[in-house]
């Protein structure tokens, strides 16, 4: 069982709301950095200084906040109405468990049962969905929730032979993978490792990091949409589980810096660590956001593959995921002030 | 500058991947420049110093242009892929593409030969391109490979037809301006910036390291004077437009009227522009950093985004001539 992967997965960090998350993540860095600070937006950032070999600035991201619920009525007849915090597809939502606030107060999403829905209910994607915490009018509700209260999905971390189930991978796993590359040997440079907050609604906690730090590299480690299953004939998925970590080319808010992609692909090679081009095309990673807050940061993304992303139960590969840990430590390690200077 | 701009608009530079047009520029200011510095991102500046009396001046050109990269091989060969920037999907079928390792390619679209289907138009994501593999394996183009649409540039009387004016003519102009500009009174920088079709994203970055005082893009604008076109007045050959407003922003108005006053002054024929879809990297150097004075040139360019945008040569030549008109006086706002 990997034990971190468990922890940082099961905490609840809805974007907004990522105190447990960077609470438990400070006790797991703390005696592996010189230094860490959680900023006014709530980033936790931490120093890992350097051998001195190298005086380049080099910041590895991931995102803390996963995709949740935001409570938004105060339940007069039983039941919460909810805004979504980051994308989420309404077929995926009814019959999850949720927990709500801070004393993660259990309820359930309710659908209309089968039993009594007429055929068009059932083919249309539902709308107007409420969490059930089982009072039957407000008075019962009173002081257990609020307006403004954030709601997670409830998911425990299990291992299936060679994968793994749970929630929030996007972007614990990233998260996960940066606690190692902390715990490991100092690198020739200052690592600045930004566990950033806000980024399935609209990546803030990036933005403001890259203007703090400045970095002269930014690597940002996510989890990507895998989405390989038997489908349409002769189509690339955009990543394939159990192919091994993703490197970005482009996306919709980033276009990857060719030498950073073209830098991780040769220490992919040179270490024998299986890769993958992520497909180019929509989504988005806090790279953009880094890359364009200041004045320019070489950026790239490596992603570990997930599938059923953004719901619920996400799948991982364990494999894939002890090669991303291996490539962007090996990565990392092989950057020097030659790989992001221009010759022309 | 017409064998400039022949030369630059068959460059390869789509979003991302500008290198080509980089080194290309870079030789052309080089000897004009007092510094010539690349970012990280890849925005060149051409710094024309001025006599310390003036303001710190931005004149951003994007070097790139839209294009394309490979997102699928087909087990027939045949090249999948996605926009970089906004292609329109009617300007593809049949179009020639250049690749980044000089690959070219014929673009179809599925179902091509079904009559019926025609008035249907599918998007990017259902046409292919056939670069002449017939398996994955042979195939010389890799996920992830861009490309750009290609043709060469033809001259026709005064009008230059090519496939990327927007916005290697800024660029031309920028370079040219920057050449008869023999003394100014501000600190100039020419910037040929990155990624603007995807965003304006090279001009952000350019404008927070620079932070200038001015910011000027000089780019094209959709010219309306054709059937049914653009709802906004802009002939080719009547003249440079002078930026009132567009979809991104609002530019500062008295740095148009300045702009206005010293095309009258020197008898340069213009347009006021109020474009109602798209923007510029003025855009993004207006509000980047603490903020500039931003207005924009626009060159009235026929067919816009396709693989024939048409210029005239006048514009071109007067679009120069407002530029060094308007950075060698000085700029009161
Ligand atoms: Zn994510
Ligand atoms: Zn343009």
């Amino acid at each position: 069982m990997n034990a971190l992967l468990k922890q940082l997965t099961e905490v609840n960090g809805v974007s907004g709301d990522e105190k447990a998350v960077r609470l438990l993540l400070r006790d797991l860095i703390k005696d592996h950095v010189d230094d860490y600070w959680a900023d006014a937006v709530g980033n936790l950032i931490a120093l890992k200084k350097g051998t001195g070999e190298s005086d380049l600035r080099v910041m590895v991201d991931a995102h803390m906040d996963e995709i949740g619920l935001v409570v938004k009525s105060d339940g007069s007849d039983g039941t919460l109405e909810f805004d979504k915090l980051g994308g989420i597809d309404n077929r995926t939502l009814s019959g999850k468990v949720v927990h709500i606030g801070k004393d993660k107060i259990p309820g359930v999403i309710g659908l209309k049962p089968v039993h009594q829905s007429s055929i068009r209910e059932r083919s249309a994607v539902p709308s107007d969905l409420r969490i059930d915490i089982g009072a039957n009018k407000k008075e019962e509700i009173n002081g257990k929730v609020k307006i403004s209260d954030h709601v997670a999905f409830v998911s425990s971390y299990t291992e299936l032979g060679p994968t793994a189930i749970g929630k929030a991978f996007d972007d614990r796993a990233g998260c996960a993978a940066i606690v190692e590359l902390l715990r490991g040997e100092r690198y020739p440079f200052d690592l600045y490792a930004a566990f950033t907050v806000q980024e399935e609604t609209g990546m803030a906690g990036a933005l403001v990091a890259s203007y703090r730090v400045k970095p002269d590299v930014a690597v940002v480690l996510e989890c990507t949409p895998a989405y390989d299953l038997p489908n349409e004939k002769d189509v690339s998925a955009n990543t394939k589980l159990g192919a091994g970590p993703c490197i970005y080319v482009m996306d919709n808010r980033t276009m990857h810096d060719p030498r950073l992609v073209k830098h991780v692909m040769e220490s992919a090679e040179k270490h024998h660590i299986p890769f993958q081009i992520r497909q180019p095309g929509g989504g988005g990673t806090n790279a953009g956001k880094i890359q364009q807050a200041h004045i320019a940061v070489p950026v790239v993304t490596v992603g570990l593959p997930g599938r059923h992303a953004h719901t619920p139960n996400g799948m991982i590969s364990l494999d894939d995921y002890k090669n991303y840990v291996k490539l962007a430590d090996a990565a990392l390690r092989e950057l020097t002030r030659d790989t992001i200077t221009r010759n022309s | 500058m017409e064998a400039l701009t022949k030369k630059l608009v068959e460059a390869f530079g789509p979003c991302g991947f500008e290198d080509e047009v980089r080194d290309l520029i870079r030789e052309e200011v080089a000897p004009y420049a007092d510094e010539i510095e690349v970012d990280q991102m890849g925005n060149l500046y051409a710094l024309k110093r001025g006599d310390g009396s003036g303001l710190k001046v931005a004149i951003a050109a994007h070097m790139d242009e839209i294009g394309l990269i490979a997102t699928h091989i087909t087990e027939e060969g045949f090249v999948r892929f996605t926009n970089l920037g906004f292609i329109i999907p009617h300007t593809l079928m049949g179009a020639r593409v250049r690749f980044a390792d000089g690959t070219l390619g014929v673009v179809s679209r599925d179902k091509a030969r079904f009559v019926a289907d025609m008035d249907k138009m599918p998007g990017v994501d259902q046409h292919f391109i056939d670069v002449g593999a017939s398996s994955r394996d042979n195939c010389p183009v890799k996920i992830g490979t861009p490309g750009v649409i290609w043709q060469t540039m033809e001259v026709q009387g005064s009008r230059w037809i090519a496939r990327c004016h927007d916005d290697r003519i800024g660029c031309v102009i920028g370079v040219e301006a920057l050449k008869r500009l023999a003394e100014t009174p501000h600190d100039v920088y020419f910037v040929f910036t990155v990624q603007e079709e995807v965003g304006t994203r090279g001009a952000a970055t350019a404008a927070n390291r620079i932070e200038p005082d001015v910011a000027i893009a000089v780019d094209v604008t959709p010219a309306s004077d054709v059937i049914e076109g653009f709802p906004m007045q802009m002939k080719l050959g009547d003249g440079p437009g002078i930026k009132i407003k567009d979809m991104g922003m609002i530019a500062h108005q008295g740095l148009a009227r300045l702009m206005q006053r010293r095309a009258e002054e020197a008898g340069i024929p213009y347009q006021p522009e109020v474009l109602l879809v798209g923007s510029t990297d003025a855009r993004a150097m207006q509000i980047a950093g603490p903020g500039s004075a931003a207005g924009a040139i626009s060159i009235p360019n026929r067919y816009t985004h396709t693989t024939s945008e048409v210029v005239d040569a006048a514009d071109v030549e007067n679009s120069v001539r407002l530029l060094v008109e308007i950075l060698s006086k000085p700029i009161a706002l």
